[in-house]
C-alpha cells in the first residue's frame, strides 16, 4: 500500500508522487481566480460540494504558468485540511514503487529541488518523487 | 471495529444506568409490562451488538435472557420470583463484562453456564442476586431513551452530502427549465426540491448544541477562582437551552472564559472593600445567553467596581496607544473600547488570573473572526456589563453577491450599510488627489474601487458604479465600488487555504447554487490593504464645533477652469482680473501669464482654458515677496474653513477637502503653490519653522496661523533643506526633533498652566504665538 506511487506528468516530465497523499484525480474545467492571491495560486474550482484551491504546478516550481486551456487534469490532495488541485499536464499510471527514494546529486534548478523528496526508479527510469505539500506552499522566493 | 465496539460500550453503560432503576421496580411488582418491556429492549439491543461484534459469550447470556423474558411476554410462563433473580444475575454480568472489555481486561472464564441454566423453567436454585440491590420504589416506568450517539465525522460528512445533493438538484433544475416543461416532471421534482430542502435543514440542526456544554464548566472555574483570591463570588447562569453551532460553542469558549476570568478578577471586589461601599459581600456574577434574530447574545455581568473611562485613557496615553490629540475627542464609549486595545491591562498589578498580555484584544478579535462582535458597558462602582453577539451558525452567513469585472463576490450583510448609486441624485463622487471620496447625504466617505484593488478590469463605465458602504469591524467606513450587485443569498462559507487568506482581503470561500466557487471579501481587510484611514478619521461633530468657535479662516470659492469647486486662503488673494487669453503662453516648461509688464506662473488650468470671448478670469495671489496667477471659471462666494478637514492623500496642488454647504469643495495649498515656481531664493526668505507633521492639529491649525505671519513650515529637519529654522513647535511635552540648538516653543492645550512646562503658551493664544516666533527669530 505504501508504496503506491501515481506518476503524472508535469512541463513534459515524468513525476512521483506518494498516492497516500493523493485522495483522487479530477478534470477541471472552471477556475474562479483569486486576485492578490500568489503566482501560484490559479483560482479555486468545485469538486462537488467542496471548494478545491487550484495550484499552479508550473508557477510552483518555476518553470513559467500552466495551461488554463480546455479541461486539465488535476491532482487532488489534502494539505492542513484544506484541498488543493495540482494542476498537471497528464496523469500516466499509477505504480508501486519499493525501495527509498535515493537523494539527487545532479543541480536541480531551484523550483525542482525545493519540491523534491528525492529520486525513485520505475520501469529502469528515473522519477523525481515531488512532495505535494512543498508544490502548494509555492516557490522559496515567494515565501521569502 | 475498535470505534464501534467503543460504542457499544458507551450506549450499553448509558442504558445501563437507567435500567437499574428499572430493575429494582419489576423486582418489586414483576407483573408490572412496562419495566418488563424495558428490560427486553435492552438484552435484545445487547444480543444484536454482540452478535455483530463477535462477543460470543455476551451474546448466549442476552439471548437466554431474551428467550425467557419472551416466554414471560407472550404469557406462556409468570415472572416469579427465581427468574428475576436469574434475569438481574444476567444483567449485572453484562455489565461487569462490558466494565472488563472497557478496561481492555479479560473476564473471568465460566460461570455463565450457571447463569443460563437458572433462567429455565425447573427447579434449579438460581444464584442469590448481590445483595447490594436495595429495593426502591420508582413511581413511574423510565422513558425509553430516545437519542443516539454518532461521531461528528459523520454528521460532517452527512452535511456534505446534503450539499453535494443540493447541487444536484439545482443542475437537475437546470436541465430541466432547458428542456422546457412536462407538468409530471415538475411536480415530481418539486416534492424533491422540498424533500431536499427539508433535510438540509434538519442536518443543519444535528449539529446544533446546546450552550449547557460551554456553561457547566463556569461553576467549577468559577469557585475555584474566587477561592484563589479569596472573593465571594454568586454565579447565576441562565439560557443554558439555547442552542448554537457545535463548533461556534468551541469558538467562543475560550473569549467566554477570559470575560469571566477578569470580571472575576478585575470587576469584583474583595468583601471588605464590597462592605466598605455598601454591597453585599458575595459579588454576583450572572452569565446569560439569549437568541435574537439569527444571533445569539452571550452576556456576562458583574456587580463589581465598574470600569473607570478616565484611567483607562490615561493609561492609554502612557502606553501610546492614543495621542493627546486624539484622547481630547473620545467620548465615553470610545473611551471604554479602549479596553480592546492591544497591550492594556486596567489591573493595578498583573495578577496570575488575567492581565498576562492575553487581553480584550484577543477576546474580540477571535469574536470578530467568527463574524461576531463585543460590546462593552459599565458603570463605575456598579458593574460592566460585557456582550457578546455571535451568528448562530459558523458556516451559514447571510452575504450580499455583487460583480466585478467577470467575477463574483459575496461581502457578509452584516457589514453592509447602504447600497447606493455613484451616479444617483443623492450622491457625489469626486477626486480628491489620488483619492475617490463619495459624498452620501452630507457624509464623506473613501471610496474603494474593488475592481482597481484586485487588479481586475471592471465593466461598470466610469463614474456608473454602484457604491456598497460598508461599516468593517474595525471601524472604518468606506464605499466599495462594484459593477453590479447580484443578490442576497445565504452561503455557506468555508476557510480558504492560506495562501489565499495571505492576501488578507479574503474572509473565505463559498460555493453558491451555480457550483462555481465563489470568494467572500473581508471587509476590515479590505480597507487595510486599500489604506482606508482608521477610525481617528471620525471626528465627533461636536468637537469639531468648539475648535470653530476659536479658528476660522476666510477662503474664497470659486469653480475652477475644471469645472469643480475649490477654495483658497483669501488671505493671499491680492486681486481678481480678466485678463487677455493672448497673454496666456506656455513658455520654459509651463504656463505663464504676461501682466503689467511682469511674467507670472499661471496655475489653475492645464491646456483647456475657460475662454470667455478671450478674456481667462484670475486670481493674483501673492505671499508678500512672489507674485502667482491662478486661471478659474467664476468667483462663487468667501467662506470660512473649518479647521477640521480631511487632507489630500498626497502632496500637490489640492491641500484637503472640506464641506461647504453640503458641497465638497478642494482646498488649493498655497503652500504648494509658490514652492513650485522655482524662485528659490523668494521662498527661503521666508523665515522657517518645524512642526510635528504627525500631529493633526499642528498640520492642520497651527500650520496656517504660522504660514499667516509670514512663515515657512516643514515638517522635519529633512524638509527643511540647509535653511536653519527659526523655532521648533511641541505641544503638551511631546518630544520634538531638536535640531542643533533651535529655540523650542512649548504649546499646551489646557488653557491653565498648571500642570504644564514652565514657559509654554496656550495653543490657542494667538499673539503668544507669534511673540514667541518674532521672539526666537530676533534671537538668531
Amino acid at each position: 500500500m505504501e508504496d503506491l506511487k501515481l506518476i503524472a506528468r508535469i512541463a513534459g516530465q515524468e513525476v512521483a508522487l506518494s498516492a497516500d497523499a493523493v485522495e483522487s484525480v479530477v478534470e477541471i474545467d472552471a477556475i474562479t481566480p483569486v486576485p492578490l492571491a500568489a503566482a501560484h495560486i490559479a483560482g479555486l474550482a468545485a469538486l462537488r460540494s467542496r471548494v478545491l484551491t487550484i495550484i499552479d504546478t508550473y508557477a510552483a516550481l518555476e518553470l513559467g504558468r500552466s495551461s488554463r486551456e480546455g479541461v486539465i487534469q488535476a491532482i487532488v490532495v489534502t494539505i492542513d485540511n484544506h484541498l488543493y488541485g495540482l494542476l498537471v499536464d497528464e496523469v500516466v499510471d499509477v505504480a508501486a514503487i519499493t525501495g527509498d527514494p535515493q537523494p539527487l546529486h545532479a543541480g536541480l534548478s531551484l523550483g525542482w529541488a525545493h519540491a523534491a523528496l528525492g529520486l525513485v526508479e520505475h520501469q529502469d527510469r528515473a522519477l523525481l518523487l515531488l512532495d505535494p505539500a512543498r508544490i502548494v506552499a509555492g516557490p522559496l522566493s515567494a515565501a521569502a | 471495529m475498535e470505534e464501534l465496539l467503543g460504542e457499544f460500550i458507551a450506549e450499553t453503560r448509558e442504558t445501563l444506568e437507567p435500567l437499574a432503576g428499572e430493575i429494582i421496580a419489576w423486582e418489586a411488582d414483576p407483573s408490572d409490562r412496562g419495566r418488563l418491556d424495558s428490560i427486553f429492549r435492552f438484552v435484545h439491543t445487547v444480543k444484536g451488538s454482540c452478535g455483530f461484534l463477535d462477543l460470543p459469550r455476551l451474546e448466549r447470556l442476552s439471548h437466554a435472557a431474551e428467550s425467557a423474558l419472551a416466554e414471560v411476554r407472550s404469557g406462556d410462563r409468570s415472572a416469579d420470583r427465581k427468574l428475576v433473580n436469574a434475569v438481574l444475575a444476567i444483567i449485572d454480568r453484562i455489565g461487569e463484562y462490558v466494565e472488563a472489555l472497557a478496561a481492555g481486561e479479560a473476564y473471568p472464564e465460566g460461570g455463565d453456564e450457571a447463569l443460563i441454566l437458572a433462567l429455565e423453567d425447573n427447579e434449579v436454585e438460581a444464584p442469590e442476586p448481590t445483595p447490594a440491590v436495595v429495593a426502591q420504589q420508582q413511581s413511574a416506568p423510565r422513558a425509553p431513551a430516545r437519542s443516539i450517539r454518532l461521531p461528528v465525522e459523520l454528521l460532517d460528512r452527512m452535511m456534505a452530502g446534503v450539499s453535494d445533493m443540493v447541487l444536484a438538484r439545482n443542475e437537475l433544475s437546470r436541465r430541466l427549465r432547458e428542456r422546457g416543461g412536462d407538468a409530471i416532471v415538475d411536480t415530481a421534482f418539486e416534492r424533491l426540491s422540498a424533500c431536499v430542502a427539508e433535510m438540509r435543514e434538519s442536518i443543519t440542526r444535528t449539529r446544533m448544541q446546546r450552550i449547557d456544554g460551554l456553561f457547566s464548566a463556569l461553576p467549577r472555574m468559577v469557585r475555584d477562582l474566587s477561592a484563589e483570591l479569596h472573593k465571594q463570588v454568586h454565579l447565576i447562569i441562565d439560557g443554558g437551552d439555547v442552542e448554537l453551532d457545535r463548533e461556534m460553542i468551541e469558538m467562543i469558549r475560550d473569549p467566554l472564559t477570559h470575560i469571566v476570568r477578569n470580571s472575576i478578577d478585575h470587576g469584583i471586589e474583595g468583601p471588605a472593600d464590597r462592605a466598605a461601599s455598601a454591597k453585599p459581600v458575595a459579588g454576583t456574577l450572572r452569565v446569560d445567553a439569549r437568541q435574537s434574530g439569527n444571533q445569539i447574545l452571550i452576556e456576562v455581568a458583574d456587580d463589581g467596581r465598574g470600569i473607570d473611562d478616565e484611567k483607562l485613557l490615561a493609561k492609554a496615553i502612557t502606553a501610546g496607544i492614543v495621542t493627546r490629540e486624539r484622547a481630547q475627542r473620545m467620548d465615553r464609549q470610545e473611551r471604554l473600547e479602549l479596553i480592546f486595545a492591544a497591550g492594556l491591562s486596567t489591573a493595578q498589578a498583573v495578577t496570575a488570573i488575567s492581565g498576562r498580555g492575553v487581553g480584550m484584544d484577543v477576546v474580540r478579535a477571535n469574536v470578530e473572526r467568527i463574524g461576531g462582535t463585543v460590546e462593552i458597558d459599565t458603570t463605575l462602582g456598579r458593574g460592566t456589563r460585557l456582550t457578546l453577539r455571535v451568528p448562530m451558525t459558523l458556516t451559514i452567513i447571510p452575504a450580499l453577491t455583487f460583480a466585478v469585472g467577470s467575477e463574483l463576490f459575496a461581502i457578509p450583510r452584516g457589514a453592509v450599510d447602504e447600497i447606493v448609486r455613484s451616479y444617483g441624485g443623492s450622491v457625489e463622487v469626486e477626486t480628491v488627489g489620488s483619492a475617490t471620496v463619495a459624498r452620501i447625504r452630507g457624509d464623506r466617505v473613501p471610496v474603494v474601487d474593488l475592481a482597481k484593488l484586485l487588479g481586475m478590469q471592471g465593466y461598470a463605465p466610469a463614474g456608473r458604479s454602484i457604491l456598497v458602504v460598508v461599516r468593517a469591524s474595525s471601524g472604518e467606513r468606506y464605499a466599495l465600488a462594484v459593477d453590479s450587485v447580484q443578490d442576497h443569498e445565504e452561503l455557506v462559507v468555508k476557510p480558504a487555504a492560506p495562501a489565499i487568506m495571505a492576501t488578507g482581503v479574503y474572509a473565505g470561500t463559498t460555493l453558491p447554487d451555480n457550483g462555481r466557487p465563489m470568494l467572500l471579501i473581508n471587509p476590515a481587510g479590505v480597507a487595510q490593504v486599500a489604506g482606508v484611514r482608521a477610525p481617528d478619521a471620525a471626528i465627533p461633530a461636536n468637537a469639531e464645533a468648539e475648535e470653530t468657535r476659536i479658528e476660522t479662516v476666510p477662503t474664497l470659492l470659486f469653480r475652477a477652469c475644471d469645472g469643480a469647486v475649490r477654495a483658497i486662503r483669501l488671505s493671499l488673494v491680492e486681486r481678481i482680473e480678466d485678463v487677455a487669453a493672448s497673454a496666456v503662453a506656455r513658455a520654459g516648461g509651463r504656463l505663464r501669464l504676461s501682466h503689467d509688464g511682469r511674467i507670472l506662473p499661471l496655475f489653475g488650468c492645464d491646456a483647456a482654458m475657460p475662454d470667455r470671448d478671450g478674456r481667462v478670469r484670475v486670481l493674483l495671489l501673492g505671499d508678500g515677496t512672489t507674485e502667482i496667477a491662478y486661471a478659474i471659471g467664476e468667483v462663487i462666494d468667501i467662506h470660512a474653513l473649518p479647521p477640521g478637514f480631511m487632507p489630500a492623500a498626497e502632496p500637490g496642488p489640492i491641500a484637503g477637502v472640506m464641506l461647504v454647504q453640503d458641497v465638497q469643495v478642494e482646498l488649493v495649498d498655497s503652500f504648494w503653490l509658490f514652492a513650485q515656481v522655482g524662485d528659490g531664493g523668494a521662498v527661503a526668505e521666508r523665515p522657517l519653522c518645524l512642526i510635528d507633521g504627525s500631529d493633526a492639529w499642528m498640520r492642520e491649525v497651527l500650520r496656517p496661523i504660522i504660514e499667516q505671519a509670514g512663515y515657512r513650515v516643514a515638517y522635519s529637519a529633512d524638509g527643511a533643506g540647509s535653511v536653519q529654522p527659526v523655532a521648533v513647535f511641541s505641544l503638551d511635552g511631546e518630544a520634538a526633533a531638536q535640531v542643533g540648538d533651535t529655540p523650542v516653543i512649548c504649546l499646551r492645550i489646557a488653557a491653565e498652566q498648571a500642570g504644564s512646562a514652565a514657559g509654554s503658551i496656550y495653543r490657542y493664544d494667538r499673539h503668544g504665538l507669534i511673540a514667541a516666533l518674532a521672539a526666537a527669530q530676533g534671537r538668531r
